[in-house]
């Protein structure tokens, strides 16, 4: 609304200039004179842009840069050892299949798992792609039951799509405010006929953590394999697939600071998880994952791994200080800022705040020199509120203002106080020009307001 | 104390690491790099198995080598500076 008049109001004075010039001159002046009266009275809520510089990135959820030491592992595969891993007859085919061993080594390391039961696929989406579609397709003829939560990647919710139109059974679990599964429901929902249970470790969007290695219990005693998509979690949170009972695992490379279009399958040798691969083609990878691996890529994930792994516990510590700083500063200034998630059982580099009486996309406008996201990245394109916050229960009003801090391994004290600094200024700028917020002050209760139809 | 390497070759690893780091263009990787590095030394200041001592030394010497080589790409693709950069 606010845009609408300020376009209108030169054009009209330009119209009415052209017509009138005499009379018009009283007009304007009175106009302007307004203006600029309250111009002075508004300063402090003006919206100006004098900053330069690219913003600051606030958005580890969506990926994160390329640790330097990471590329310093891949740099001499790309300068140098060219040859295709699986080529068994030259040195150029064994330097490169070292490489990717290495590599299968580092990443197996980092979840207490054997070399071998690590499978190097295009990234996160294709090892959940191939643990959901191809746990059911295998299992299908006795087992068509999955059981996943309504908070999953669209990824495996997607694929759970796909399946039931294949004449598949999904149980989407519902998530309590707090973000996490019931597990009692969890229990509830497994049937003789379920064959996969798919449950995420990290939510990307509000960073709340399931309780993994009691679900991973729960599937233990009843026989069914337990997935989960620890893109977010790994290299962050420990994570053991031994004692967490973990059959499948989705890793991500350029979540942990490895390059993108990489990323791992972790599946069980014993007892043996099988599943049908998607792509046909030379075999590769055990068979589960056809195509030429990499080996840039692939050793630039091993490398980030085994840097998450050394770095895990000083990250962690990192992270935490800077979320209860960040938080310690929006509290300390704002009122009605709800964070969305379980505070605790959380991880504390992805904050996802709703600013109530504050609509998130001009919000995220406003903070122009940050860079940040009402939610994924995949879904950032649209308006719509994010499907998780909806999961959790939260009101479409205050879903439609929630913005994700993403903290990551390079993130400065000094970009979390500006970005506090400058989110706290423009909240209270937004609140200011809201009539909701003012009725807010005045005491009056939002929700029992009986809006007109229009 | 360090039985293996004498404390003064320590203290110029350290000094070097310093100095390379603070050569990144890249503001976040400078500032996390002169961190870790800081902390790094802190962390192990009270070791005393030399065994150790020596590995820590080495892990150091290898990051040298490789904050020299990434400094040097990072010199090659620079971007603009950041806000907070141009701040102060």
């Amino acid at each position: 609304m606010f845009r609408v008049i300020k376009n209108i109001s030169p054009i009209v004075s330009k119209n009415l200039l052209q017509r009138c010039p005499q009379k018009v001159n009283a007009v304007l002046m009175v106009i302007q004179d307004k203006r600029f009266l309250s111009d002075s009275a508004n300063e402090r809520f003006a919206l100006k842009h004098e900053e330069i510089g690219r913003p600051l990135y606030f958005d580890a959820q969506a990926t994160t840069p390329v640790d330097p030491r990471v590329l310093d592992a891949m740099l001499p595969f790309l300068v140098n050892y060219h040859g295709n891993p699986h080529s068994r007859t030259h040195a150029y085919g064994w330097e490169s299949e070292a490489g990717v061993e290495n590599a299968r080594e580092q990443v197996a390391n980092l979840i207490g798992a054997d070399p071998k039961e690590i499978v190097f696929t295009s990234g996160a989406t294709e090892s959940n792609n191939i643990s959901v579609k191809g746990v059911a397709h295998f299992y299908a003829p006795r087992k068509k039951h999955i059981v996943t939560t309504q908070i999953e990647h669209k990824c495996v919710l997607d694929s759970c799509r796909a399946l039931e139109g294949e004449g598949f059974k999904i149980t989407y679990l519902p998530v309590g405010p707090n973000g996490i599964i019931n597990l009692s429901d969890l229990e509830e929902a497994l049937t003789p006929e379920t064959s996969l249970v798919s449950i995420m470790t990290v939510n990307n969007e509000i960073g709340v953590m399931q309780p993994i290695a009691d679900i991973g219990a729960i599937c233990k005693k009843k026989k069914i394999f337990f997935h989960t998509d620890a893109a977010q979690a790994i290299g962050k949170v420990p994570i053991d697939v031994n004692s967490m009972n973990i059959d499948l695992m989705s890793i991500s490379g350029h979540k942990i600071y490895g390059p993108k279009g990489v990323g791992a399958l972790y599946i069980r040798r014993r007892p043996r998880v099988r599943v049908e691969p998607i792509q046909s083609g030379g075999g590769q990878e055990r068979g589960m994952r056809s195509g030429t691996v990499p080996t840039p890529l692939v050793v630039g994930l091993g490398a980030a791994c085994d840097l998450a792994n050394r770095e895990m516990a000083y990250d962690h510590a990192w992270m935490q200080k800077l979320a209860d700083r960040f938080l310690d500063k929006i509290y300390s200034k704002l009122t009605h800022v709800i964070r969305n998630g379980d505070p605790k059982y959380t991880y504390p580099g992805c904050l996802n705040l709703s600013f109530a009486y504050v609509e998130g996309e001009s919000l995220l406008m406003a903070l122009k020199d940050v860079a940040l996201s009402s939610g994924s990245a995949c879904t950032s394109a649209s308006l719509e509120p994010s499907y998780v916050l909806r999961a959790i229960g939260t009101d479409e009003d205050l879903a439609h203002s929630s913005i994700r801090f993403g903290l990551g391994r390079f993130t400065t004290l000094e970009e979390v106080d500006y970005t506090a600094e400058k989110t706290i200024r423009h909240v209270e700028r937004l609140r200011e020009m809201s009539p909701l917020w003012e009725m807010v002050q005045d005491g009056v209760d939002i929700k029992t307001i009986q809006w007109s139809q229009h | 104390m360090a039985a293996g390497i004498p404390k003064s070759q320590i203290l110029s690893l350290y000094k070097a690491l310093m100095k390379e780091t603070n050569k990144f263009k890249n503001y976040s990787f400078r500032c996390y790099a002169l961190r870790r590095v800081r902390d790094a030394f802190q962390e192990n200041k009270s070791l005393s198995d030399p065994k150790l001592i020596k590995k820590e030394f080495q892990y150091g010497k290898q990051n040298l080598e490789i904050i020299k080589r990434q400094v040097v790409i990072g010199d090659m693709y620079r971007t603009e500076k950041l806000v907070i950069e141009n701040k102060h």
